[in-house]
C-alpha cells in the first residue's frame, strides 16, 4: 500500500491534541493543504477528542476564508487505526484535491485566492 | 472580568495594513480567561496574520508579547525596550489596554478587540453580562441579582408587562430578570419583606453621569 509521497505524517496521541495554532502554522509556513485523520466519531478512545478536533478544524477553516486562503485546503477525515486501505484512499483524494486548487499563496505571494462573495457565488 | 471579542480578521489586516513591524501585545488577565487575548490568542492571530501578508507578498515582521496586564504602567512599560523598533502596537486586550499603550508610548496604539461588557463563564465557551458597573450596588436588596442588567429595561421596580413566563419581551432567550429576583427573593425568605418596598428613584449620577468617572484613593495614593 502507497500513499503520495508528498505527504508528511505527524503523529500526535490524539486528534483532541490538535490546536488552532498547530494548523495555521502549517500554513504560515506554506504548506499546500493539512488533512486531520482522527478516529471514527463515538470511537475516541478519549472519548471525545476527535470531536474536539472537528470544531477546531471548522474554527479554523473559517478563518482561512477570511486570510483570502481556499479553506478546502483543510480537511478532516475519520477513520480507524486499522483502516490502512482506506487512509491511502484519503491521502490520494486529499493530495488530488489540494493539487487541483494550486500551490498555496503564502508561498506565491499571488494574493486572495478565496472570497466569501466567491463562496456564495459557487453554492448558487 | 471585562470581556471581549476577536475583531474580523479582515478588519484588523485593515487597521494594520500601513505596518509592516508591528508588536502584537496580548494581556494575562480577563481576556485571557475569555480566550480573546490571552497568550494563546496571540500566537494564533499572528500566525494568522503573517499567513495572510505572506499571500498577499507584503510580510510583516510580528513581536509577540503577552503582558501580565495591560492597565497598570508597570507592565506596560516592560515593552519600553524595544517598543521603538517597532512601527505600531497592535493590543488584543481590553480598550483599557489599547489605551494605556497610546498613553504611553508614541508610536499608534490600534485594537485587535471589540470589548463587550463585565460578566462571567456560563460554560465553556459561553459568557454572559453580570455587571453594569452603575457605582451603586443595589445586590443586597434583590437576592444577589441586578436588576440594571438582568432586566433589558434597567427597571428597580419590575417586572414590566413584558414578562411573560420568565422570559423578557426584547428576547425570548433572555430570562425575565425580575422573575429570577422574585424566584430568589422566594427562595430566600425575603420575598414578602423586600419586594413590596419600592425602590427610589437611583441616583445615577455614579453611573454614566458627569463625565469620566475615577477613585481616588488617599490611603493608597503615592
Amino acid at each position: 500500500m502507497d500513499y503520495p509521497s508528498n505527504v508528511k505524517l505527524i503523529r500526535i496521541p490524539c486528534t483532541g491534541r490538535v490546536d488552532a495554532l498547530h494548523l495555521m502554522k502549517a500554513f504560515e509556513e506554506g504548506m499546500d493543504g493539512v488533512c486531520v485523520a482522527g478516529c471514527l466519531e463515538g470511537e475516541c478512545h478519549f472519548l471525545t477528542g476527535n470531536l474536539r478536533a472537528k470544531k477546531r478544524v471548522e474554527y479554523v477553516k473559517k478563518v482561512l476564508s477570511t486570510l483570502g486562503i481556499n479553506p478546502e485546503r483543510l480537511q478532516m477525515y475519520n477513520l480507524s487505526a486499522a483502516m490502512g486501505a482506506k487512509f491511502v484512499e484519503i491521502a490520494s483524494e486529499v493530495t488530488d484535491k489540494i493539487r487541483a486548487i494550486g500551490p498555496s499563496p503564502v508561498k506565491t505571494g499571488r494574493g486572495r485566492e478565496f472570497a466569501e462573495e466567491q463562496k456564495e457565488g459557487e453554492e448558487s | 472580568m471585562i470581556t471581549a471579542e476577536i475583531k474580523p480578521i479582515e478588519e484588523i489586516l485593515e487597521i494594520i495594513e500601513p505596518y509592516d513591524k508591528i508588536i502584537l501585545a496580548g494581556c494575562k488577565e480577563c481576556v485571557a480567561v475569555c480566550a480573546a487575548g490571552g497568550e494563546k490568542e496571540v500566537q494564533f492571530l499572528a500566525s494568522a496574520l503573517r499567513t495572510a501578508r505572506k499571500s498577499n507578498g507584503r510580510e510583516v515582521e510580528i513581536r509577540e508579547v503577552t503582558l501580565q496586564r495591560q492597565c497598570d504602567p508597570e507592565y506596560v512599560e516592560q515593552i519600553r525596550d524595544f517598543a521603538g523598533d517597532y512601527q505600531a502596537i497592535l493590543s488584543i486586550a481590553c480598550g483599557v489596554g489599547v489605551q494605556y499603550m497610546a498613553e504611553h508610548y508614541t508610536i499608534p496604539a490600534v485594537p485587535g478587540l471589540n470589548t463587550a461588557f463585565m460578566g462571567g463563564a456560563v460554560q465553556q465557551g459561553v459568557w454572559s453580562e453580570k455587571c453594569q458597573g452603575c457605582g451603586n450596588c443595589v445586590l443586597h436588596l434583590t437576592g444577589g441579582i441586578c436588576p440594571i442588567t438582568r432586566c433589558s429595561k434597567s427597571l428597580l421596580n419590575g417586572p414590566c408587562g413584558g414578562s411573560s413566563n420568565g422570559k423578557c419581551e426584547v428576547n425570548p432567550e433572555i430570562e425575565c430578570g425580575w422573575q429570577l429576583i422574585i424566584d430568589r427573593l422566594k427562595l430566600l425568605g425575603e420575598f414578602e419583606s423586600r419586594y413590596a418596598e419600592l425602590f427610589p428613584i437611583k441616583d445615577w449620577s455614579t453611573s454614566r453621569d458627569g463625565g469620566l468617572r475615577k477613585i481616588v484613593r488617599e490611603d493608597l495614593k503615592q
